[in-house]
């Protein structure tokens, strides 16, 4: 029998859509607070070199500037990064610069005019070093060193050998050997980043920002400074969009915020520019992929081998995890017995890589899938029969140790083809015309190492309300209102009458990793059913001994409670709850519910790959039909199918914004971003949303269809699983192999520019008549 | 200098190189109206003057003296929101909500001068402003939406 749910699956307006709409939720910049100073932070102007000398005196004495700090400031070792072999950045550069950009000195002045014109009265001396960009060259012998402890400058590697590859290919009868490539671009969320900092004189030290993962910035900071934990507070304001790690980490703004406060003694509030946010990392890492497939010639794959270096830019921050993740996606979503991937994440002097959205994975899928279609167009094979032929299923387990709890892949396959008429046109268009299909599975929260479990609390009120209190941040994607969800759903109560703290705040909401790798309807989202179902019981407790019968008899229906069979005995829950609080005398008591979710599945172990990195899996099958201009190489999106696994729709309205802006941001990525870099100094030519080029309403899709396949996953929240991330690494391969199918030259390297596909055309018809 | 902002009159001292976005937000604290890039490509600082959709980073506070301006808090009327607001909220056209003000300006802009817009010009009123989250399809649905609204209750 199917559950009915009244709230849960239901596509209610966001929680806080009306606040948003009206222009009254407080983002970064616009928070303030009494006698707040403004800084600015300088940024190097030469790529790599030791700083020599850095005068402030001049900067000092223009009127209305408090405080100026340089990296002298900072004590040695302030050392902030991701594992402890890697923590390589500083809040301000100390001896050496790494990229045109990176932090030098920060000023706090009374107004921002001042603070941007004390910037150019301080004199930076540097010693120029030689410096490189790109990270083939980096990583020979005799190049530019840019960290001390990175030989040939390579911060972080990974390698997996699961199987016997070489018996994999020597079991196909045909194996492609190919190279692709990615490039650089940037999340592109339209709120610049905005802290302020505030250093009371208790010693505690709060800090007001946009941040997407508020707990790593505040234990990050509290590591930097040296404080315990509890002396630092870290506050989210609403949050501008995230899509990855460019909001889950501590910056210069942050540190400088912090520690201009405590000279000044004053607020400080730091909001970056546009060309700040673009030239700045973090961005998405360029790969560059040597991948291998072996299949049968009916179809089945026995080996893929993957050989990636990624461009890592000036600093680690997560990059053993950036170079670590394509390694543990490779035998999803096909059953593959032979796997082996050796990575390399090297540093260059350029902005720095990191997390966003399909963190690595989109690289991986953009080489993998086209690969996979290029072996099924050299064995004459249908690209979505081979997947269904490979495809996982529930209760499969991988060769590293992935257990498929859920699983609809096959399903998605079908349900892709038939809404986009894939039978009937593959091969079938007319020229200039394509189809193609893309594939993915997902994480619901990846479980590398550290701290992944959520928790929450929910507080029942006396009109019956109830508040919740959760760990997990919305950053647009909806948390707070599926959350808000799930415990209506739990407790009977409309939605309305279930409110949710607007944002994180470290001294008091219950501890929560953050929004990263699409943990937070899985782990946060059970972490609020617990709670809910805590304070059920509770009730049932108190109403027990209320009725004096026992709580096994008792019925909660539209907001009352009473002995099974006679609803005419109800008590409201309202009356039930000022019961519990006042009416019980010494045995009184506040209804709050606590819950907390840890997965509990094994961490993956980076060396040997074994482990399962998620609880749970979603699944992915896109279809994409687009006509390409022979005159001008315009490509345009004729239809866009995609069939997702993604467990329970906690919100069939918020999945499809996801699935939306999912599908546009990658084609974001595929058509028309790259952060340019100068070749002789690698300084950021695009720092402005006039030449770094994202999808306007102009280049969506003119037709876009999305199918949930619900397979219910048992792990998580009323079978919920993860959105829109998964699905978006999909649409990668799929518009590579549409491309392919309608001019009949294979694009290898992004992003996908109308010259190339002009040159890829000209080159075919060359060859044609040759 | 005297400004008139969602029926109110104001005067003040202003400088006369910022913006209308910058006194928007910092002498008049209307914060709804959201600084993105600064320089006229994202339209997250939307406001209509005289009924015009303008990127208020791009135009000096000193050149809109005797203007009406509206902005995102000169919409609702106390709890009522403007049927634009409504269908933002009802049809997920918001997801964080920074470009929201801006689309919802620029909307509000179009539908006074086209209340019967077709899907091809609804895109095309809002390709001026950028929205990272939603890609754009929840957003021209509420427009629309939004335009059937008006039409019946007008």
């Amino acid at each position: 029998m199917k559950e009915e749910f009244s709230v849960v699956g239901k596509g209610v307006p966001k929680v806080d859509g009306i606040l948003k709409a009206t222009g009254k939720a407080v983002y970064g910049a616009d928070f303030s607070l009494p006698g707040m100073l403004y800084g600015k932070v300088l940024r190097s102007t030469v790529p790599h070199a030791k700083i020599l000398n850095i005068d402030t005196s001049k900067a000092l004495k223009l009127p209305g500037v408090r405080a100026i700090i340089t990296g002298k400031d900072f004590p040695w070792g302030m050392k902030y990064g991701f594992t402890a072999t890697t923590r390589d950045q500083t809040p301000l550069a100390q001896d050496k610069v790494r990229y045109i950009g990176d932090e030098v000195a920060a000023v706090a002045a009374i107004d921002e005019d001042i603070a941007e014109e004390a910037l150019d009265l301080i004199k930076v001396e540097y010693e120029e070093l030689p410096a490189v960009f790109d990270p083939f060259e980096a990583m020979k012998e005799g190049a530019p060193q840019i960290h001390d402890y990175a030989k040939n400058n390579i911060g972080a590697e990974q390698h997996l050998d699961l199987g016997d590859v070489e018996k994999g290919f020597q079991e196909s009868d045909h194996v492609r050997e190919d190279e692709f490539s990615t490039q650089a671009i940037k999340h592109g969320f339209l709120e610049p980043h905005a802290s302020v900092g505030l250093w009371d004189p208790s010693g505690k030290a709060t800090l007001w920002g946009n941040k997407q993962s508020p707990y790593i910035v505040y234990r990050k900071l509290a590591m930097a400074f040296g404080l315990p934990p509890s002396k630092m507070r870290v506050i989210q304001t609403y949050v501008g969009a995230g899509f990855g790690s460019a909001r889950s980490d501590p910056f210069a703004l942050d540190f400088c915020a912090l520690m201009l406060s405590k000279k000044t003694a004053q607020p400080v509030k730091f909001v970056y520019t546009m060309e700040d946010v673009l030239v700045m990392g973090e961005m998405r890492h360029p790969y560059y992929m040597r991948t291998k497939t072996g299949m049968t010639k009916d179809g089945y794959i026995k080996a893929i081998q993957v050989h990636a270096v990624a461009d890592g830019g000036a600093y680690s921050t997560i990059g053993p995890v950036s170079i670590a993740l394509p390694a543990f996606f490779v035998d999803i979503p096909y059953r593959i017995p032979n796997v082996k991937y050796d990575g390399y994440r090297v540093f260059t002097n350029k902005g720095f890589c990191g997390s966003l959205r399909g963190h690595c994975i989109a690289q991986l899928r953009w080489a993998l899938g086209q690969q996979l279609d290029m072996l099924c167009h050299d064995l004459g094979l249908d690209i979505a029969e081979v997947s269904i032929k490979n495809a996982l299923h529930q209760g499969d387990e991988t060769p590293g140790g992935y257990k498929i709890t859920s699983c609809a892949f096959e399903e998605c396959v079908q349900k892709a083809a038939k809404a986009s008429g894939w039978k009937q046109k593959k091969g079938k268009l007319p020229p200039f015309r394509g189809i193609g299909m893309g594939t993915s599975s997902f994480i619901t929260g990846a479980r590398l190492s550290g701290h992944n479990s959520a928790s929450c609390v929910v507080k029942m009120n006396e009109d019956g309300t109830a508040s919740v209190l959760t760990g997990a941040t919305d950053i647009g994607q909806g948390s707070s209102t599926i959350i808000a969800q799930i415990v209506a759903e739990v407790l009977g109560l409309p939605i309305g009458h279930v409110y949710i703290n607007p944002g994180v705040d470290t001294d008091f909401t219950p501890i929560d990793p953050g929004t990263y790798g699409s943990r937070v309807s899985f782990y946060s989202g059970n972490a609020a059913k617990i709670a809910a179902e805590d304070a059920k019981r509770q009730l049932a407790e108190v109403a027990s001994k209320a009725f004096e019968i026992s709580a096994e008899d008792l019925e909660f229906k539209d907001r009352k409670v009473f002995p099974k069979g006679s609803p005419d005995r109800a008590m409201k829950l309202d009356r039930l709850i000022r019961y519990a609080e006042h009416k019980m005398g010494k045995e009184n008591k506040t209804i709050i519910g606590r819950g907390s979710y840890d997965s509990g599945i094994d961490f993956i172990d980076f060396k040997t790959g074994k482990g399962n990195i998620s609880a749970a899996y979603t699944f992915a099958a896109d279809v994409v039909e687009l006509e390409v201009d022979p005159e001008t190489g315009k490509i345009t999106i004729l239809n866009a199918v995609g069939a997702h696994d993604i467990g329970k729709a906690l919100n069939p309205v918020l999945c499809t914004g996801q699935l939306d802006g999912a599908w546009v941001q990658a084609m974001g990525q595929l058509f028309f971003e790259d952060l340019l870099r100068d070749k002789e100094d690698g300084h950021v030519l695009n720092p402005s949303f006039m030449d770094y080029k994202m999808p306007t309403s102009m280049d969506i899709p003119l037709k876009n269809e999305h199918v949930f396949v619900e397979s219910i996953d048992p792990g998580g929240p009323f079978g919920a699983k993860e959105v829109g991330e998964g699905s978006s690494v999909a649409i990668f391969p799929a518009i590579g192999n549409a491309i392919f199918d309608a001019i009949g030259v294979r694009i290898q390297d992004l992003p996908i520019t109308p010259e190339k596909v002009l040159k890829a055309i000209k080159k075919r018809q060359e060859g044609a008549e040759s | 200098m005297k400004f008139s902002v969602n029926g109110m009159d104001y005067e003040e001292e202003i400088d006369h190189r910022r913006t209308l976005l910058e006194v928007l937000r910092e002498n008049f604290g209307l914060l709804g109206t959201h600084k993105g890039c600064d320089e006229g490509q994202c339209g997250a600082c939307t406001v209509l003057i005289d009924g015009k959709e303008i990127n208020s980073c791009l135009v000096l506070a000193a050149s809109v003296q005797g203007k009406q301006i509206t902005t995102i808090e000169g919409l609702a009327q106390g709890e009522q929101l403007h049927p634009v607001q409504q269908a933002f909220v009802e049809y997920g056209a918001i997801q964080c909500g920074f470009c929201t003000p801006g689309m919802i300006m620029v909307a509000k802009g179009f539908l006074d001068k086209n209340p019967k817009p077709t899907e091809e010009e609804a895109k095309r009123a809002i390709a001026g402003n950028l929205c990272r989250c939603t890609g754009y399809f929840q957003i021209i649905d509420a427009v629309l939406k939004a335009a059937e609204k008006m039409r019946k209750e007008a």
